[in-house]
């Protein structure tokens, strides 16, 4: 399984935190969006709007990237912190 | 030598974190800090309360790559690293970052580098709440962006 994380107002739009899915279905990062997209075809302009960030097993990934079984990918949008 | 970093929603006493920064270091002759509060006004809108989510596990581990990166670049004896998270008030603290390091030059360049990577790359997010009870959650600056920009090696 990969377990994907969605954060702050992107977990508000989309009205769910957190989702499971085979890692058989997502051999890499893109591949996860694509999945996700087709499933969930709501999510389409959330996704193309809002600028996400990236992050597999709590790093930053800019590029594609190999998933594994296990792993945890978060979306979240730009940060505000400080 | 005592690099530390902390989540948390507690708040936290500046004097306390300032003793633990120069405990037991007769050579930090430098000791520099930054302290954010949360403010009344954002872009115009006036603000009665601040909420911040983070994501638990990447902000831990994020902050503590601040710290081997700043002092990788500069000559420090300790650094401390405390930001909040839950719902929190007008005025109250959000963050903190404390170094001390021999010189001030140090001291001074590695607290920015700190709070700018800070504001950049850890994952925290806030929502205003302003006066009529409206939330909404802060957008990100380009500013902030060019800030830690400029620390690019």
């Amino acid at each position: 399984m990969i377990h994907v994380v969605f954060l702050a107002q992107l977990r508000e739009q989309l009205g769910l935190a957190s989702v499971d899915v085979s890692s058989s279905e997502a051999k890499t990062l893109s591949e996860l969006k694509d999945y996700l997209l087709q499933k969930n075809p709501s999510w389409v302009t959330t996704f193309q709007t809002m600028n996400l960030l990236t992050a597999v097993n709590h790093a930053y990934v800019k590029a594609d990237a190999d998933l594994q079984d296990g792993d945890e990918v978060a979306f979240f949008p730009p940060v505000t912190g400080g | 030598m005592s690099f530390s970093i902390a989540v948390q929603e507690n708040d936290f006493d500046v004097g306390n974190e300032y003793a633990a920064l120069i405990e037991d270091e007769v050579n930090s002759g430098a000791v520099v800090f930054f302290v954010g509060r949360v403010r009344d006004v954002n872009d115009g809108r006036i603000i009665t309360k601040l909420s911040i989510e983070h994501y638990p596990g990447m902000t831990e581990k994020l902050l503590d790559q601040l710290l081997d990166e700043a002092r990788k670049r500069w000559q420090l004896l300790s650094a401390r690293i405390i930001h909040r998270c839950g719902d929190l008030n007008l005025g109250d603290q959000i963050v903190f970052v404390g170094v001390s390091s021999a010189h001030r030059q140090d001291a001074f360049h590695a607290a920015e580098f700190l709070m700018d990577y800070l504001k950049a790359r850890a994952p925290f997010w806030k929502k205003e709440i302003d006066l009529s009870g409206e939330s909404i959650w802060v957008e990100a600056k380009s500013k902030d962006e060019e800030a830690a920009e400029r620390w690019q090696e």
